[in-house]
């Protein structure tokens, strides 16, 4: 018998129906991924199981706990389920944990509110726990705070609250989206360990499909609030029955052709670059130490050639970006275009800036929500000696957001009236729009769901053929890289290990780190046949 | 811990320097020597210029601002002009009014605010949010001296349960100094009552939305204990901010309520004093009220590493 | 939550409008003794009485309104002229010496409340509406500085001002065309609680004798006048403290109103 079974279950806000008519079931010792872009539902499905879904929101429907249905039980009755039975853990390491409170109090917490024992074994027990998900406690003394730990150290803390009364359903909700590849493996694995161990139910919900291939005995797919297919992983990999199923594991794996990359001379020159950020003081008189967050990086990106720039997050790539943008100035060496520094004397260089543009990560941070869409992609204009007005101004804008896929009537609207792919698209355009010589991109596919960033590596695609780009991609996502670039870079701790052809780099790489990287990465198993359905 | 206080102690007195020269300075600049002013407009060229010299005012600037400083260190707050008593003396006489006043407003408007403004804060948008909210925006509306003055009415003129103005002394025991400074303390931390209430109940409610909020109900805490302990001791933060700015507020604020039951507190000083030109009480008391802020806010800095461990480790 | 708006706003432009009357009339001479009528309750002849001199209390408080909004807008005026650039200059130099000095300089303020400042301008050139303006207009500055940093520090941290340096603009230009419209709802909303709280102080300093001087009739004096007759004729201090509670109530819906209002996100989650 399953232990988790979830039937008929509604949620609603008024008369919206947020999910409808969900049925699903996990037994003891599984792990069933509910997966979906966002919007799909999969959290609130998460959180209709916990019982805490807003106030305002209304569910129907009979979810079950070993026979018990839950949605029949008060709200004292749920409080001696949730982390007795049931524990929870959430995306944000950051700010899952309270900040003023040990980490060992907050896991001890877990087993005082539901165990009538003293708070020394309370602690004891927490200790216990917390050397269990890795935290021992001769590398991690208790009494620590949540800000003396890194994400992935958090994570351990939130997963150890969530296991220390050992419960039957564990559910996670997107638990490794904030971390970085290798710490990603390490929870991945930790998570399957305490599911094997304790013979608990894992209920995941992740939208990262090579995650869910890797671990899960059953997966569940969601769309708009509504289960479109489920099934055994391995059987439902190999037959997958609904088209939005297929849709998004295409999407997921989604492969562009970039047109024959032809490069000749170097266009940015990254000479010997070396960054350092000052430290606050320690003592009141010593002088500040400083923390070089970008060692001695040299490399050239050649007129027509797609870079790429793969490393975690803390390994100095944005600081090397801000500093090729000419941003920030650089403590050492030296950053050319062309010939010309792209920062002389304390100042940018607008010779130089005007042959560079850039696209950023965040759709919802990249435009002043209160300029018009024209206005936003105008910007850049700033930049030139003699801008383009009247006509030849609104014809080069229809232009450009035909270009990038959209209306020339979209010129008018504001940009809460756009997606986020659609956000992005613009964000491209008012990148093309003054022809730079190089456009940096800047995790500019990260934040998008995996069908949207498909469609925004077509469209890069499609303007390397039009336009004969040369850009500097940046991202941690090593998949995204591998199809979009010609050369790679792999940066660890200010440095640049290794470096080479792209596909040399990803099928045969040499340096530990880049082995390391590439094999933390989940990977999809190869779905032949599914991408021509 | 030690650094952070240090550092904080470090600002506490470059802060105090700099207002002490801001306030040495103004007054420098105040027209009129109190010289010829304490002798009046008949007063022979010589006996103002030994006049000056015995209070110091021939001397340089700079020597004067030493002197002045030096002495406040010291305890030695110069004599007044008017009096020729010890500035120190009168000062401190009024402050065993206007302090315990402050104080004793601080400690009420506390207990109202807190209570309040957890009380709307778990009864968001029910009724009673609702009236502890419309309580307090008619709160913050009150003048306190228009307050202080309808107190006075109404329990001490009609219904006779206080005097109506004036200070029974400490000597008198402390029960009747005490029920002698109720009312203006009522009127005085109501209108900061009704402020510190608005700024808890915001303060939680923001806590409320925390993720670690709902890390804590999915261990299987229920609403009010995840209030009680995760979510009391991350508001205080904002809320310290405001209750160190509030006792600035008080400070200044029984400086204007005294005059409504004409207690013998620093406002009364320092009103005769401006009208009297007697200007080195006048800095005096002002030095006071800025050292006591800024003391407050040394306070409030060292309550903030208190309250959040992440400020304790950060440098 | 409109209705709070609806009724700060009616409430606040009754008081402006009996302010603006005032220029042009009142129903008796506010200045006018006449000692035969003194300390009459209201009636129909003195709608909301007359003071120990026989003036009328109407005609005192319209023009008494004329005083209060005056030297709170005036300091408003000069908290938002000079702490806003500043603001916006220390944010746009976050960490910088220029930053420093003005967090510092703010500090510095906020150490002197605006009776202590009112203290310190009446004991050097005597008491008068002014002084009540500059003290308190002083104490505005670094309240609007530090609203403002606050506000556009996030901002600079955006991906859209990013853009626009990239684009080659300058901190001046970013500042006003991309900084200031974005944190404009939220001066607004706090020039209305700065406005309503100048109201407050102006009373505070004028009961006190460091505000307007007689014969310029204010809320604050009235209310000094009362005091030693408030056990005879409780109208006295009843009429100016309604108007000033009125008027700094209504500002305060207005000021809540408006935030709920302008403020996107807050729409979004009451919707």
């Amino acid at each position: 018998m399953s232990l988790l079974r979830v039937q008929n279950v509604e949620v609603g806000i008024g008369p919206t129906r947020i999910i409808k008519d969900v049925d699903l079931s996990a037994g003891a010792g599984e792990i069933v991924a509910i997966t979906g872009e966002s919007g799909s539902g999969k959290s609130m499905t998460a959180l209709a199981i916990m019982g805490l879904l807003p106030d305002a929101m209304q569910i129907t429907g009979r979810i079950a706990l070993a026979g018990e249905d839950l949605l029949a039980k008060s709200e004292a009755e749920m409080c001696t389920i949730r982390g007795q039975s049931i524990g929870m853990i959430f995306q944000e390491p950051m700010t899952a944990l309270n900040p003023v409170k040990t980490i060992d109090d907050q896991v001890a917490e877990t087993i005082l509110v539901h165990e009538g024992v003293s708070r020394a074994d309370a602690l004891d027990r927490a200790a216990k726990t917390l050397t269990r998900v890795g935290l021992p406690q001769d590398r991690f003394p208790l009494g620590r705070f949540p800000h003396e730990l890194s994400g992935g150290q958090r994570q351990r803390v939130v997963i150890a609250m969530a296991i220390a009364l050992r419960p039957k359903l564990l559910i996670a909700d997107e638990p490794t989206t904030a971390l970085d590849v290798t710490t990603q493996a390490q929870i991945l694995g930790l998570l399957k360990r305490l599911t094997a161990e304790d013979g608990m139910s894992l209920l995941m919900i992740t939208h990262d499909l090579a995650v869910v291939a890797d671990m899960a005995h059953r997966i569940v797919v969601m769309q708009h609030g509504q289960i479109v297919e489920q099934g055994e992983t391995q059987t439902l990999l190999r037959k997958m029955q609904h088209p939005y199923t297929r849709a998004l594991f295409a999407a997921s794996s989604h492969e562009v052709s970039l047109p024959e990359a032809k490069t000749d001379a170097p266009l940015l020159r990254v000479d010997a670059v070396s960054r350092d950020y000052r430290l606050p003081r320690t003592r009141l008189f010593a002088r500040p130490g400083s923390f070089r967050a970008v060692h001695n990086i040299t490399f050239d990106i050649h007129r027509g050639e797609r870079l790429g720039l793969v490393g975690e997050s803390g390994c100095g790539k944005s600081t090397l970006t801000r500093a090729i943008l000419g941003l920030e100035d650089v403590q050492g060496g030296s950053i050319t275009m062309d010939g010309d520094p792209v920062f002389t004397a304390g100042r940018p260089n607008l010779n130089v800036r005007r042959k560079m543009q850039v696209v950023f990560q965040d759709p919802f941070g990249s435009f002043n929500p209160r300029h018009r869409i024209e206005r936003a992609i105008c910007e850049p204009f700033h930049l030139l000696d003699a801008p383009p007005t009247g006509i030849a101004r609104s014809d080069l804008v229809a232009q450009t957001l035909e270009a990038v896929g959209l209306s020339p009537r979209d010129a008018q609207k504001y940009p809460h009236q756009f997606s986020g792919g659609q956000r992005q698209r613009i964000a491209i355009a008012r990148a093309l729009i003054i022809r730079p010589e190089l456009i940096v991109f800047d995790e500019a596919v990260s934040a998008l769901d995996v069908s949207v960033r498909a469609q925004i590596l077509d469209l890069l695609a499609e303007l390397c053929a039009q336009y004969r780009l040369t850009y500097l991609f940046i991202s941690h996502d090593l998949s995204v890289v591998r199809t979009v670039t010609d050369r790679v870079l792999v940066m660890q701790s200010g440095k640049i290990v290794e470096q080479g052809p792209t596909t040399r780099v990803f099928d045969a790489p040499q340096h530990p780190y880049t082995q390391s990287l590439i094999a933390a990465a989940p990977r999809l198993p190869k779905l032949e046949g599914l991408f021509h359905a | 811990m030690l650094r952070y206080t240090l550092k904080r102690l470090a600002s506490l007195l470059v802060s105090l320097g700099v207002a002490s020269l801001v306030i040495f300075f103004v007054i420098e600049v105040a027209p009129g020597d109190p010289a010829s002013f304490m002798l009046g407009i008949n007063a022979q060229p010589d006996t103002v210029a030994a006049l000056r010299a015995e209070l110091g005012l021939d001397l340089p600037k700079w020597q004067r601002y030493l002197e002045w400083v030096g002495g406040m260190v010291t305890g030695d707050f110069g004599t007044s002009y008017t009096y020729r008593t010890p500035v120190a003396q009168m000062i401190a006489d009024r402050l065993w009014v206007s302090l315990p006043l402050a104080l004793y407003a601080l400690i009420l408007s506390t207990a109202i605010a807190f209570p309040a403004g957890i009380y709307a804060a778990a009864r968001r948008g029910g009724a009673g949010d609702v009236a502890v909210m419309g309580a307090t925006q008619l709160g913050v509306a009150i003048p306190n001296f228009w307050f202080a003055m309808m107190l006075v009415l109404i329990f001490a003129i009609n219904l006779r349960w206080f005097g109506a103005g004036g200070f029974a002394g400490w000597d008198e025991g402390i029960g009747p100094a005490l029920w002698s400074l109720t009312l203006p303390a009522i009127a005085l931390a109501l209108p900061q009552a009704a402020i510190l209430a608005r700024v808890m109940r915001s303060a939680l409610l923001d806590v409320l939305g925390e993720d670690f909020m709902r890390t804590a109900r999915a261990k299987g805490l229920t609403k009010g204990q995840t209030l009680r302990r995760h979510g009391l001791r991350n508001a205080l933060i904002p809320v310290l901010t405001i209750l160190g700015l509030q006792f600035a507020f008080l400070l200044a604020g029984s400086i204007i309520i005294e005059q409504v039951f004409y207690l013998p507190g620093l406002g009364r000083l320092v009103f005769t004093s401006i009208s009297a030109r007697d200007l080195i009480v006048v800095e005096s008391v002002v030095m006071l009220l800025v050292f006591a802020v800024i003391v407050v806010n040394f306070l409030v800095d060292l309550a903030y590493a208190a309250v959040d461990p992440r400020l304790r480790s950060r440098t | 939550m409109k209705r709070s708006l609806i009724l700060g706003a009616a409430l606040s432009s009754l008081v402006v409008l009996a302010a603006l009357i005032s220029f042009a009339w009142t129903p008796y001479d506010h200045a006018t003794l006449s000692i035969p009528d003194r300390l009459q309750t209201p009636s129909a002849a003195h709608l909301l009485g007359t003071d120990h001199f026989g003036r009328d209390m109407l005609s005192m408080s319209m023009v008494g309104a004329r005083t209060s909004i005056a030297v709170a807008f005036v300091a408003v005026g000069i908290g938002v002229g000079l702490g806003v650039p500043l603001g916006l200059w220390a944010a746009a130099r976050q960490g910088g010496w220029a930053d420093e000095i003005i967090m510092r300089g703010n500090d510095l303020v906020f150490a002197f409340p605006s009776l202590v400042i009112a203290i310190l301008i009446t004991a050097i050139f005597g008491a008068g509406a002014i002084n009540a303006i500059i003290a308190i207009g002083i104490f505005n500055i670094p309240v609007f500085a530090r609203v403002t940093r606050g506000a556009a520090l996030p901002l600079w941290a955006r991906e859209f001002i990013l853009s626009a340096r990239v684009a080659g603009k300058g901190a001046a230009r970013i500042s006003v065309e991309h900084i200031l419209p974005n944190i404009a709802n939220l001066l607004i909303v706090q020039a209305t609680i700065q406005f309503s709280l100048g109201i407050l102080a102006e009373a505070a300093l004028s009961y006190v004798g460091l505000g307007a001087q007689p014969p310029l009739p204010s809320w604050g004096r009235m209310l000094a006048d009362a005091q030693t007759m408030v056990s005879i004729a409780p109208h006295l201090a009843l009429v100016p403290g309604m108007a000033i509670i009125l008027t700094v109530l209504g500002l305060n819906l207005m000021g809540d109103g408006l935030r709920d209002w302008l403020d996107p996100k807050l729409r979004v989650s009451r919707a």
